[in-house]
């Protein structure tokens, strides 16, 4: 565990991570999409949708993995040790902690957005 | 590298002598004709603000005509003709010729003050897109007093508007007229995205970001994926309009949702376009008149990157009556519910700073807190139309523009007005009047209450939207009324804004930062056009409060860059993350050119909306030589010297390509536009898949598909055209310039035969884009293709020119750098589209 949160605080900062979480919440929120509207589409509109919804479940799962990953490196990387706060220097440190501060508000966002996005596949049962 | 020391700053006359230079070189240019060239910053910024809130008032008095007309029932002060082209007109002057523009507007005149920096990197960008919003936004608007313009809602909705016998020349001049000003909003996107990522001052790493910086990052962003869908909409919809392509035709296989889809990915993102940067002056008045630091700068960076994404998951709520699957309607409800997280949580870092200040409140002060509170009743009722069975009830009525007007007005024009009291002594070096400004402030916020919150009852009375008159007696007398009067009194309250801008010019000159503020676009001084004396080592987000003697070092030239010594226009080019100085960028001064890319561009557009074809391809060959022009003779000059000193014994280079120099970020920049434009055209190909059960439907004449044998072809000669490029831009970064040319030609012959082999798929199947929608969207997607590769080879072309000219040598390769990027993006589009046309379904063969 320490192994592996030492590796997750030596990891790179860059403005890529930042949009990862909610860049997973879109891929998530898409593929839900498009696979609810095709296959209502060409199933018919009294279709029942459990194979979308296994889909959808499937797709949460691997997408809310995918955000706490990232918030967990974020989450070790913003306690990097140094000065005391407030981190408001032009320091390396405190803008790699910036950075992984933001980036773990946008995990916890997209987190709280994902499950939003899945929760209307447990109570939808066909294309109706 | 270090090298010899600043000259000695303490002389006053080493500074009186670099100010005068600096001052020449940054002199605007003078005379009735001639200033209207000027690019600088603080030039085209004030005619673009200047411009956008000529439209304000404009789309405001249509809306008073509007108003007065629904005042009383039955009333016939207009005909509904006249009033179905005032309320188009009014939404879509309010949101495409005010809202973005005066997004653009603002951010270019303020980004580089808050950045330090003398101006954005690509002025003349600026320019030509201040020209090309003047003239598509007289076009558009103009129109109304030719009983000619658009009469159909500001959203277009076919199929209605795609018949021309119904819809008159409105329509092509709302299509033609705004694709053009979508594309001025696109240029100032790129030139605001690569401004803030790297013409940062030292120090100002992304953690010292000023907070208005940020945000207009994320806006910018968002207009790259937001408005190419409506730009590819508008291409297939002036084709049906024009060609009778029946891509919105349901009886040809056409789908009018599908206009809906690409209107609203564009449009509800719009919302936010518009939203963000209001919100984005609000963080930089609320630290001021708080006296303290913006508390949780992180959490607005989340609520600003967090808003920027989730608003692109809502655009089906505004289609929650179309019949979708409920299914899909969920998906959208919550990610409108969502979106709710983060527009919250900057609201309240902004209460919890003023909480936690000692709050002045001055005049910009008490316009920003009536923004939040309109506001946040406009939020409420936003999260009430995203549960769809309400929205169901209040879709299409009043109910409906009492909210977009609650979060428009307080989220934007509010927060809008409170940045001119507060940026206007920065811009003038005058203050207004804080006795008519409040006046006005209190008649407005009356006034607007008076207006719009009796609409949520006259729509939940079942008031429809958009209708020119309605029976008496039915409940909705009174709320229209009171509406009415309430509308005229804000009309009063923005009147008295504009008497008090007006008395401005005679008023005497005030102190140059009379707010206190902390942040560097105080800096600026009104009579000088240099942006900054020297561009300054930051080391705080409030600098000017922060760090000791700051002013007095900036003025005294003691940070970098502080003289012109070579008589050029100079901005420091930083890195993305850390701002560290990386290059010295020159830009260019007044110029007639771009002006005249805007008048010939124009002209394309016009003369289409009309029908008159020769002179529209006239003025397409004059736009094409006037931007070739442009290019040849301003860009990639080759620098006399490859280094110079800027100060503290810092040694920049004078010329870098590739991925240090903005050139090569804007053509990233664009082709990530132009990649989502071509998205949404591949999207309605899916799109019309999904609709039908047979798609493409079975073969008949003019319905055969465009085969295999063209296609690959042609994605056989862009991967040549591709690989020719790439080995021309490494054979010329190795001094072989010969083999360097050689490969050129090679690659423009590829990419011409390329170009010809996409076209001569469906042409030798005789696919007719009339008959059906499917013959219509290969040909779309294969002119898209096309169009492409004929602009690849005039790079192509051009590169080979400059190399030949000598203006391209191996080491100031940045066009060619920037042609193989360009390439990139076509191969890659050109592989997708041609595979998807070729072999997608399987079962058209």
């Amino acid at each position: 565990m320490s192994a592996l949160y030492e590796r997750a605080q030596r990891m790179r900062s860059t403005l890529w991570a930042l949009v990862l979480p909610p860049t997973i919440w879109a891929a998530h929120f898409l593929f839900c999409y498009v696979l609810a509207a095709i296959y209502c589409a060409k199933a018919g509109a009294l279709a029942p949708l459990a194979a979308v919804r296994a889909g959808i479940g499937l797709a949460t799962a691997v997408a809310l993995a995918g955000v706490l990953a990232a918030g967990y490196v974020a989450w070790a990387k913003s306690r990097i040790p140094g000065a005391p706060p407030p981190h408001d220097d032009s320091t390396d440190e405190d803008r790699a902690r910036f950075l992984a501060t933001a980036t773990l508000l946008l995990a916890a966002l997209s987190f709280v957005a994902i499950v939003f996005t899945a929760l209307p596949a447990l109570v939808i049962e066909d294309c109706r | 590298m270090r090298a010899p020391a600043l000259p000695d700053q303490d002389d006053p006359g080493v500074r009186a002598a670099q100010e005068a230079r600096l001052r020449q070189v940054w002199a605007p240019p003078r005379g009735i004709f001639l200033r209207w060239t000027d690019v600088n910053n603080t030039a085209v910024g004030v005619w673009y603000t200047l411009t956008a809130v000529g439209m304000l008032v404009f789309a405001g008095c249509l809306a008073l005509v509007v108003r007065a007309q629904l005042a009383f029932p039955g009333n016939d002060l207009v005909s509904a003709s006249t009033f179905n082209q005032l309320f188009t007109l009014h939404g879509t002057v309010m949101m495409f010729l005010f809202a973005v523009p005066i997004f653009e507007a603002v951010s270019i005149l303020l980004l580089p003050q808050l950045l330090g920096a003398r101006d954005l990197p690509f002025p003349r960008l600026s320019a030509f897109g201040y020209w090309s919003f003047v003239i598509g936004g007289v076009f558009v608007a103009g129109s109304i007093f030719f009983d000619a313009a658009p009469d159909a809602g500001w959203f277009m909705y076919p199929p209605l508007t795609t018949e021309p016998a119904l819809t008159g020349i409105g329509a092509d001049i709302w299509m033609l007229g705004l694709s053009f000003i979508e594309v001025a909003a696109i240029a100032a996107a790129i030139e605001l995205i690569v401004g803030v990522l790297k013409c940062r001052p030292p120090g100002m790493r992304l953690n010292l970001m000023p907070l208005y910086a940020w945000y207009v990052l994320v806006v910018a962003v968002m207009i790259l994926f937001a408005f190419p869908p409506l730009i590819a909409g508008d291409v297939l919809f002036e084709l049906e309009r024009m060609l009778d392509w029946p891509f919105f035709d349901a009886s040809r296989g056409g789908d009018p949702l599908l206009w809906q889809h690409l209107f609203w990915i564009f449009g509800h993102p719009e919302v936010y376009i518009i939203f963000l940067p209001s919100v984005a002056l609000f963080a930089m008045i609320v630290p001021t008149f708080a006296r303290r630091h913006l508390i949780g700068y992180p959490w607005i960076v989340l609520a600003a990157v967090g808003t920027g994404f989730l608003s692109f998951g809502l655009w089906v709520h505004h289609m929650f009556t179309t019949g979708l699957p409920s299914i899909s309607l969920g998906f959208f409800s919550a990610a409108s519910e969502a979106v709710a997280i983060p527009t919250a949580v900057q609201i309240f870092v902004f209460i919890a700073t003023l909480w936690a200040g000692r709050v002045v409140w001055a005049t910009p002060m008490l316009y920003g807190a009536g923004a939040l509170a309109i506001f946040v009743v406009g939020g409420l009722t936003g999260v009430m139309v995203a549960v769809a069975p309400f929205d169901w009830q209040a879709h299409d009525t009043y109910f409906v523009v009492a909210h977009l007007h609650y979060v428009l007005i307080g989220g934007a024009v509010l927060p809008l007005f409170a940045g001119l009291y507060y940026y206007w002594p920065m811009v003038t070096g005058k203050k207004l009047s804080d006795r008519l400004g409040r006046a006005a402030f209190w008649l407005i916020f009356v006034g607007f209450n008076v207006a719009f919150f009796p609409m949520h009852i006259s729509g939940l009375g079942g008031m429809p939207r958009r209708v020119f008159t309605y029976p008496e007696g039915i409940g909705l007398d009174l709320p229209n009324l009171v509406s009415s009067i309430g509308a005229f009194v804000l009309a009063l309250g923005i009147a008295v804004v504009l008497v008090d801008l007006a008395m401005s010019p005679r008023r005497a000159r005030g102190s140059r930062n009379p707010w206190a503020a902390g942040t560097l676009e105080w800096l600026a001084r009104p009579d000088e056009h240099w942006g900054v004396r020297s561009v300054p080592l930051v080391e705080s987000r409030y600098p000017l409060w922060d760090q000791p003697g700051f002013v007095e070092r900036h003025d005294e030239g003691r940070f970098l860059l502080p003289d012109a010594e070579e008589g050029k226009r100079e901005l420091l080019i930083s890195s993305v993350l850390d701002a560290k100085p990386l290059l010295v960028g020159r830009i260019g001064g007044p110029t007639v050119k771009p002006m005249l890319a805007a008048v010939t561009l124009g002209g394309v557009f016009i003369f289409t909306t009309f029908h008159l074809w020769i002179p529209a391809v006239m003025s397409a060959a004059l736009a094409l030589a006037a931007i070739l022009w442009w290019l040849w003779t301003e860009t990639s000059i080759v620098p006399e010297k490859p280094m110079k000193h800027v100060g503290h014994g810092v040694m920049l280079p004078l010329h870098s390509s590739g991925p240090v120099s903005p050139g090569w970020w804007a053509m990233v920049i664009t082709m990530t536009a132009d990649a989502t434009a071509l998205a949404s055209l591949v999207f309605g190909y899916f799109f019309y898949w999904t609709v039908h059960p047979e798609f493409p439907p079975a073969a008949a004449p003019g319905l055969e598909g465009p085969g295999r044998f063209w296609p690959m072809t042609a994605l056989v000669l862009f991967a040549l055209g591709w690989a020719a490029t790439i080995a021309a831009r490494e054979t010329n970064a190795l001094e072989r310039v010969g083999s360097a040319r050689a490969c050129l030609v090679l690659a423009a012959a590829a990419t011409v035969a390329a170009g010809l082999a996409v076209l001569a798929g469906p042409s030798s199947s005789g696919l007719d884009p009339t008959v059906h929608v499917y013959p219509a969207i290969v040909w779309v997607l294969a002119i898209w293709i096309a169009a492409h590769a004929a602009i690849g080879v005039v790079m192509q072309v051009y590169v080979l020119a400059r190399s030949a000219a000598g203006r391209l040598t191996p080491v100031y390769d940045g066009d060619l750098r920037n042609v193989a990027v360009y390439m990139h993006f076509v191969a890659f589009g050109a592989a997708l589209t041609l595979a998807l046309i070729a072999f997608f379904p399987e079962r058209a063969r």
